[in-house]
């Protein structure tokens, strides 16, 4: 039930690479993407920092639904609105474009179904932003080849048989799938191991072999699609 | 001793006397503001008994209401006129408690049929001047609602600052949501429910029996025949209180353990120590409560359906609410399930509403909520603290 507090808290890279301000960069990465007053609906928000960060940067009507019943409570106790849920069915009970942005911070790689959730996503908000660990960094892809045994990095640091995330992409692999749901990618951010934002004219290669992290904004490319919705009834 | 001793050492006189003359606040309503009832009937007069803690501000901006639930009355936080025991949430709300009457102007009704001050089975019918009895029109989770709207009103209270409220003061906090939107900023409805499930109807049904079985009861003429039917009444706060508890609980609690003894007596006394406290919440009950009170409540709850009101469809109920909510559920209530709260969850964000829920393991069942449960008071507590941010009321002193 805690796979995905469990994560974000071990996300030890990126909180070493904490901003003077003291949020996370891969955090701030997404708040970038965020315009102000907008109505957001954090999914997988943790023990709401994301949230609590647009509240106060962005001024946002913030919303979130996290699996773990710890991060909840902790996130009701300071006045955030979030309901505990899972991401893989609870998505289907929103009415469509109800939010202006829905975010994926850090959350898509623990999902059974990305395909399904990224889809609900677009249909449920107006945007949609992704941040993920990318699997093509060029550290994880010399560990498989030089150690031959699955990667585990400070970002990731789990064994393979108790790693709450379960379907890793690269940032290539990532671009595929928004292809395959009709999205557009409308801004992107790769962030080195430091959470450095990535030359913004660098060639996709070389984020999806230099980049640590992945942040996208995407939109629908058509009208909302197929996903049907379960809210109303 | 084979049957239990329901015989208590109190005056009916004490609780006959709350219902028209209570030890609190009282409002009365003349024939000229009568409380339109679903059931078609004009109530009139009528009569609120309520207690206020905490002060109103300037804005008129802090008031927050109370709901009690089924059993409860509007004594939240000071000691009971009757049984003289310490207020039924005095956990909850008090001076620096999550419902702060330091920050808070706190209003407690006694719910329509409640018999505590507020109009009800056991006050005096102006008609024949003697306690209603079952001539009382049946009442519903509505019409609770709408007297305390006439309270509000009274009090120059346009909105609500917030509302809380278990059980059947859930229900109420559901009602006045979608009765009165513009009415409630913000909202917590407690292990509760937008519907009494047909297990729950069932319970209140056993209960009811058990009451109309006494033969003491006499169709609900007792006071006139003074009498009282207090061990039907008992037996029905038996059956109920278990239902209220969890099987983990009793075991904690009370496991096979037999009550000051070291061996089964081959007998039908309470041997076991759950069969003496079981006993014992059926007296402590019968000292305070009306048997024709536990009757009407116990109906209103079962003819909650807030749906039903909607088309069947729960998301209208809640259409384009202004209303911040927290839902909270417990995980080893059997009564009111976190299923019901989801239900409830789902209907708000259905409706795009502002919602909070937080599950909270524990294994004291549905009363949970009025137990000491400090995750509750921490939820509760952050829940107001960002409400109270958002209309602008100033922050906590300490």
């Amino acid at each position: 039930m805690t796979m995905l507090m469990r994560f974000k808290r071990d996300l030890t890279m990126a909180e070493a690479a904490r901003e003077r301000g003291g949020a996370r960069v891969d955090l701030l990465a997404v708040a970038d993407m965020v315009a102000p007053g907008a109505k957001v609906l954090d999914v997988g928000c943790g023990d709401g920092e994301l949230l609590q960060l647009l509240a106060e940067t962005r001024r946002v009507d913030g919303r979130g639904i996290e699996l773990s019943r710890e991060g909840v409570n902790e996130c009701v106790a300071k006045g955030l609105a979030v309901i505990q849920g899972d991401a893989d069915t609870d998505l289907a009970d929103y009415p469509d474009d109800a939010f202006d942005y829905v975010v994926l911070s850090q959350t898509l790689q623990a999902t059974r179904q990305p395909r399904i959730v990224l889809e609900h996503m677009l249909r449920i908000g107006r945007h949609g932003i992704v941040s993920f660990p990318n699997f093509g960094h060029w550290r994880i892809r010399l560990q498989i080849l030089l150690g031959g045994r699955m990667p585990r990095t400070d970002n990731l640091p789990y064994a393979w048989w108790d790693s709450p995330n379960i379907h890793f992409c690269s940032i290539k692999d990532f671009r595929e799938l928004c292809h395959v749901v009709g999205a557009r990618m409308e801004k992107s951010v790769a962030l080195d191991a430091w959470g450095r934002a990535l030359r913004f004219n660098a060639p996709w290669w070389t984020w999806n072999l230099l980049g640590e992290q992945g942040v996208f904004l995407l939109s629908r490319r058509e009208a909302p699609r197929t996903m049907p919705s379960r809210a109303g009834r | 001793m084979v049957e239990a001793d329901f015989s208590v050492a109190f005056d009916p006189a004490d609780r006959a006397r709350e219902a028209d003359n209570p030890h609190s606040l009282v409002v009365r309503f003349g024939m000229d503001k009568p409380l339109a009832l679903d059931a078609g009937i004009d109530l009139a007069p009528f009569q609120i008994g309520y207690q206020t803690y905490g002060a109103l501000n300037a804005e008129r901006s802090n008031a927050v209401l109370i709901c009690h639930a089924l059993t409860g009355d509007q004594h939240v936080a000071n000691l009971h006129p009757v049984t003289q025991k310490p207020g039924w949430w005095e956990t909850m709300v008090g001076p620096g408690r999550p419902i702060d009457t330091e920050r808070y102007f706190v209003i407690s009704p006694n719910v329509v049929g409640g018999c505590m001050g507020t109009t009800g089975p056991a006050s005096t019918n102006p008609k024949t001047g003697m306690p209603w009895g079952l001539d009382f029109p049946v009442i519903t989770i509505r019409d609770m609602v709408r007297a305390q709207a006439m309270l509000l009103d009274h009090l120059g209270i346009a909105s609500l600052f917030s509302m809380a409220g278990g059980s059947m003061g859930g229900m109420q906090v559901l009602q006045w949501c979608a009765s009165y939107p513009q009415r409630v900023f913000s909202a917590l409805p407690i292990a509760s429910s937008t519907r009494h499930s047909a297990q729950n109807i069932a319970f209140h049904e056993v209960g009811r029996q058990a009451v109309m079985a006494d033969p003491e009861w006499r169709h609900g003429r007792y006071f006139a025949e003074g009498t009282n039917p207090r061990r039907g009444l008992a037996v029905a706060r038996m059956g109920n209180h278990i239902t209220y508890l969890s099987d983990a609980a009793l075991h904690r609690k009370f496991g096979r353990r037999f009550q000051d003894r070291d061996n089964p007596t081959f007998s039908f006394d309470a041997d076991f120590q759950v069969e003496s406290y079981l006993r014992h919440q059926g007296i402590s009950f019968v000292e305070r409560f009306d048997a024709n009170s536990y009757l009407y409540l116990t109906r209103a709850m079962d003819y909650f359906d807030l749906a039903a009101d909607y088309d069947g469809v729960l998301a209208n109920a809640f259409k384009d609410t202004p209303t911040r909510f927290c839902v909270t559920s417990f995980t080893s209530d059997w009564l009111f399930p976190t299923s019901d709260s989801r239900a409830i969850v789902h209907a708000l964000n259905a409706g795009g509403a502002r919602v909070s829920f937080a599950e909270i393991v524990t294994d004291k069942g549905h009363d949970a909520f009025l137990l000491e449960e400090p995750e509750l008071f921490a939820i509760v507590r952050g829940f107001l603290e960002g409400a109270a941010k958002a209309r602008g009321l100033p922050p906590a002193r300490r």
